[in-house]
């Protein structure tokens, strides 16, 4: 009966039979009771239906994406952070090892600066203590042969004046006393 | 009479049965509304479905577009009802998506527009109060009453405030419905209107023609402001069910 209701009014609605009251045959149709269960009916089948689907695919669906990108860029981000921790880490133990390695090398340095000093100087000594010691060397010598050439002027000067005292005075005079007076003639 | 018919502003909402179905003396018949009811749901279904269903996580276009349509009732969700409030997150999604592609699905010409039945919206409205006050009984139980006696009211005047409050609270579901209905059924009726003073002054003759250029540009405004009042509507309705649901998790003021 309800259909055919519907059927009628439609029929009459296209024949612009438009301004009957509710409730009676073509009626204004968002007012037509008559269609009312049909309405609900089919809403809630469509409605609940999309409910449904919202509800088991779509809303968990897109929660997830979002989310997984939520959580895909927090963790890039925590990723760049912790590898940024990592290089700057890195860089402070190239530096504190750059920092001791030339420390170390100036240790090195100097040690062995010291080393070469103290053997040259010990060189320098050695060479010097044997030069001191030639020189004395040179010197006692000297002093000797100075002594020797010393004595031997007495020898000579002492056979000259008995040879000029035997030439200008015939008299043998004693060696001794020619001696004697040439060493004071010396002096 | 099929001119008459044609330039008649109500005829777009007649209900015609395409399957005669009667269950129990009900005349459950699948007519024209049910059809536009059952293709919005498959528009937004194959929409939010297909779109996502690369679950990219750089997202191709129409994923692009769900994933807005999602963070736009998320977003307007939490900020209404609290982070709790997420829980209906599903039901306000559908609410706003059914809404807003029965509207448009309703722009186009010869479509019939499923919002422009007062017993649907009516359903919408009646689900959503239906909603709170379940889901306010059972999270608060007689506190839930709270609602209808706010807070630092004077004794002698509390009897009157709560009378408006009950009031209000039963006028929801009135306006929440009726401006969804009315603002659908009304634009429809006026671009149906403007559009027929186009045919019926153009077959006046080369005078007619010229008169016709003011309706036409008049149509075209108002094609303009349905589309914005269509996707309006939906976002009112959407925010509307979300303050409300915020009244059924804090029921005191």
């Amino acid at each position: 009966m309800a259909s055919e209701n519907l059927a009628r009014e439609a029929a009459e609605a296209t024949h612009g039979a438009v301004d009957t009251p509710i409730g009676v045959e073509s009626a204004f149709p968002p007012f037509d009771a008559a269609a009312f269960p049909s309405h609900l009916f089919w809403l809630a089948v469509s409605f609940g239906l999309l409910y449904f689907l919202m509800l088991r695919v779509i809303v968990p669906r897109l929660g997830g994406i979002l989310e997984d990108r939520r959580d895909r860029i927090a963790g890039d981000l925590g990723e760049a952070e912790r590898l940024r921790e990592e290089t700057d880490a890195a860089i402070e133990a190239y530096e504190t090892e750059l920092a001791d390695a030339r420390k170390k090398a100036h240790g090195i340095a100097a040690e062995r600066r010291d080393q070469i000093k103290a053997d040259n100087e010990a060189k320098r000594r050695k060479a010097e203590d044997g030069l001191t010691e030639k020189v004395r060397d040179a010197e006692s010598r000297i002093g000797e042969i100075k002594a020797k050439a010393l004595s031997e002027v007495e020898d000579i000067a002492s056979d000259a004046v008995e040879a000029v005292i035997a030439t200008i005075a015939p008299i043998s005079a004693d060696r001794s006393e020619i001696t004697a007076a040439v060493k004071a003639a010396k002096e | 009479m099929a001119a008459e018919g044609a330039l008649d502003p109500i005829h777009q909402f007649e209900v015609h049965p395409i399957v005669d179905l009667h269950v129990g003396g009900m005349d459950l018949s699948f007519t024209n509304v049910s059809l536009y009811m059952v293709a919005t749901t498959a528009v937004v279904a194959l929409f939010l479905i297909l779109s996502t269903g690369g679950r990219g996580l750089v997202p191709s276009r129409w994923q692009s577009m769900a994933e807005m349509s999602y963070e736009f009732s998320a977003s307007m969700l939490r900020s209404s009802a609290g982070a709790e409030g997420m829980r209906f997150f599903p039901l306000v999604f559908s609410l706003f998506m059914f809404i807003l592609v029965a509207n448009m699905i309703g722009m186009f010409p010869y479509f019939y527009t499923v919002t422009s039945q007062l017993i649907v919206t009516f359903a919408f409205s009646m689900l959503v109060i239906l909603t709170v006050v379940i889901a306010g009984i059972r999270q608060h139980g007689m506190r839930f009453f709270k609602l209808f006696v706010p807070d630092g009211v004077p004794m002698a005047i509390l009897p009157l405030v709560s009378a408006i409050e009950v009031i209000s609270f039963i006028s929801r579901p009135v306006s929440l419905s009726v401006r969804l209905f009315a603002n659908m059924l009304a634009g429809h009726i006026t671009l149906k209107v403007f559009a027929a003073f186009i045919a019926a002054l153009s077959a006046l003759g080369v005078v007619g023609i010229l008169g016709a250029i003011l309706p036409l540009i008049m149509t075209i405004a108002i094609t303009a402001l349905e589309f914005l009042v269509a996707g309006l509507q939906a976002y009112v309705f959407a925010v509307l069910t979300c303050l409300y649901l915020n009244d059924a998790l804090h029921p005191s003021h």
